[in-house]
């Protein structure tokens, strides 16, 4: 088990978190590799079943990432995604995932420290949690 | 609640009479007992089967979603407030309605009746001021019929409509109850315990889709249970499919769910679906002050926003 490391599927928007992964890239920041970045055109375009979709297929932890409020490139994008992830996790909480294993953060393409320590988190967070189980099917497990 | 038939039919003849309507939607007495049917009418000479008493569950906001004509609907509460629900969401225009509003004090749940009776069904069954009696051979049986409410109905806030063009019925009082009680008391247990609670929820569901089908929310040209490039959601009974079902379901009501129980009542196997969507309610009344289907013209809580909205897990 010791060799397990966790796989985090990242949704970052295009015009601001995206970014600042690519500026700490080229600023030489280090940060973990078990991020898995997707990149998408706003966080508001994130809809939970990409979540789920992620978790199903061996995920083990979900990190959403999107512009500050008030500087979304498509003005209120990410206002809208704030209620539907708050309502998401606390949906999860109360199913009975560990809530732990979503995260969600606002970066700016100017915050790649930032970036590279809310990655650190998000993966210190999720490794303390082990493997994600919850959404995967036995079958799938044996294989 | 009996004596609202012979208004409800004195409105459609009314409204069927003067064209002022196409059709008007309603029930008429089910073929068993405790089971009254969703029924259409178009012309005066059907107005006679229309029919109200305690089993009229299934909410009728379900058949409105792009009809074309104009319509009479008999609505109580609930079914007030998903056509709210529409008309927000443009699935029906006002103009259209002609709402035959319902002053509703609870419906009865049939399988509270039925487990009272030791499972076995009624051949007959009665409605008596504050009453039920069911009757089978041996078995006569007459009870208080606050004792056979449905779940929702028990703690419903708004048994009276909440838009309407004439009344059936004087306004019923307003329960004053605290909605939430089952919501926390899973909300005090542990995420382990939470997991294992909704497991045991939802094993015996057989993905039959009654709850979606029952549920005016779900109008949906391809529902996403069915789409299959990309597919959301397995087809098999696996648990994690299940689950995957349930929780997506919950989340697509959020914001716009009344609690009508309609999917509950439709259930083969009597899960209480309602456990996963009152959790929505709560929070998005706690968070964004929000209550499904009772303003007509505020935007629902999921297209829209605050500058203020709370964060609490955002980095
Ligand atoms: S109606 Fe009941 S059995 Fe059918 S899909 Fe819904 S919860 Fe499952
Ligand atoms: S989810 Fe159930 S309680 Fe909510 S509106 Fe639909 S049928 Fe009614």
């Amino acid at each position: 088990m010791s060799e397990w490391e966790p796989k985090i599927v990242a949704f970052l928007c295009n015009w601001c978190s995206y970014g600042s992964a690519d500026l700490a890239g080229v600023s030489r920041l280090q940060y973990p590799h078990n991020i898995r970045a997707i990149r998408v055109p706003c966080s508001g375009r994130v809809n939970p079943k990409f979540i789920l979709a992620a978790l199903r297929q061996g995920a083990d932890g979900i990190w959403v990432s999107g512009c500050h409020p008030g500087d979304c490139h498509y003005i209120e994008g990410n206002l809208y995604a704030r209620r539907k992830f708050t309502l998401l996790k606390n949906l999860l909480d109360y199913t009975g995932m560990e809530p732990e294993r979503l995260h969600f953060s606002w970066i700016s393409s100017a915050e790649a420290t930032k970036f590279a320590e809310t990655a650190r988190g998000v993966v210190d967070a999720v490794k303390t949690l082990g493997p994600a189980r919850h959404f995967i099917k036995r079958e799938a497990e044996v294989a | 609640m009996r004596a609202y038939t012979g208004r409800i039919r004195e409105a459609a003849k009314r409204l069927l009479a003067e064209n002022r309507v196409d059709v008007v939607i309603g029930f008429r007495k089910g073929t068993i007992p405790l089971m009254n049917e969703p029924y259409l009418i178009k012309s005066v000479d059907q107005v006679n089967q229309l029919y109200w008493d305690s089993n009229c569950g299934i909410n009728l906001a379900n058949y409105l979603p792009k009809r074309p004509d104009r319509v009479g609907i008999v609505a109580k509460g609930c079914d007030s407030r998903n056509i709210v629900v529409h008309i927000l969401e443009n699935q029906i225009k006002r103009e259209q309605l002609y709402i035959i509003g319902v002053p509703c004090k609870g419906m009865l749940d049939r399988r509270r009746i039925m487990a009272e009776r030791n499972g076995r069904e009624p051949l007959f069954a009665e409605e008596l001021e504050h009453k039920v009696r069911t009757v089978r051979y041996e078995l006569d049986l007459t009870r208080d019929r606050n004792y056979f409410l449905q779940d929702n109905c028990r703690i419903c806030t708004h048994r009276n409509p909440v838009i309407y063009d004439e009344l059936v019925g004087d306004l019923v009082e307003e329960q004053q109850v605290d909605r939430y009680t089952d919501v926390r008391k899973i909300e005090a247990m542990s995420a382990e315990e939470r997991w294992e609670h909704f497991e045991k929820l939802i094993e015996p569901c057989l993905r039959c889709y009654a709850c979606r089908n029952a549920c005016p929310l779900c109008y949906c040209p391809t529902c996403f249970v069915d789409e299959a490039r990309p597919q959301w959601v397995g087809k098999s009974l696996d648990k994690t499919d299940t689950r995957t079902f349930h929780f997506l379901r919950a989340f697509h009501v959020a914001g716009r769910c009344t609690d009508c129980g309609a999917c509950e009542r439709a259930c083969p196997v009597g899960i209480q679906v309602r456990q996963f969507t009152k959790k929505m309610e709560k929070d998005i009344k706690e968070l964004y002050g929000y209550e499904a289907g009772v303003i007509a013209d505020e935007r629902p809580p999921l297209d829209t926003y605050r500058p203020g909205d709370p964060e609490p897990f955002f980095k």
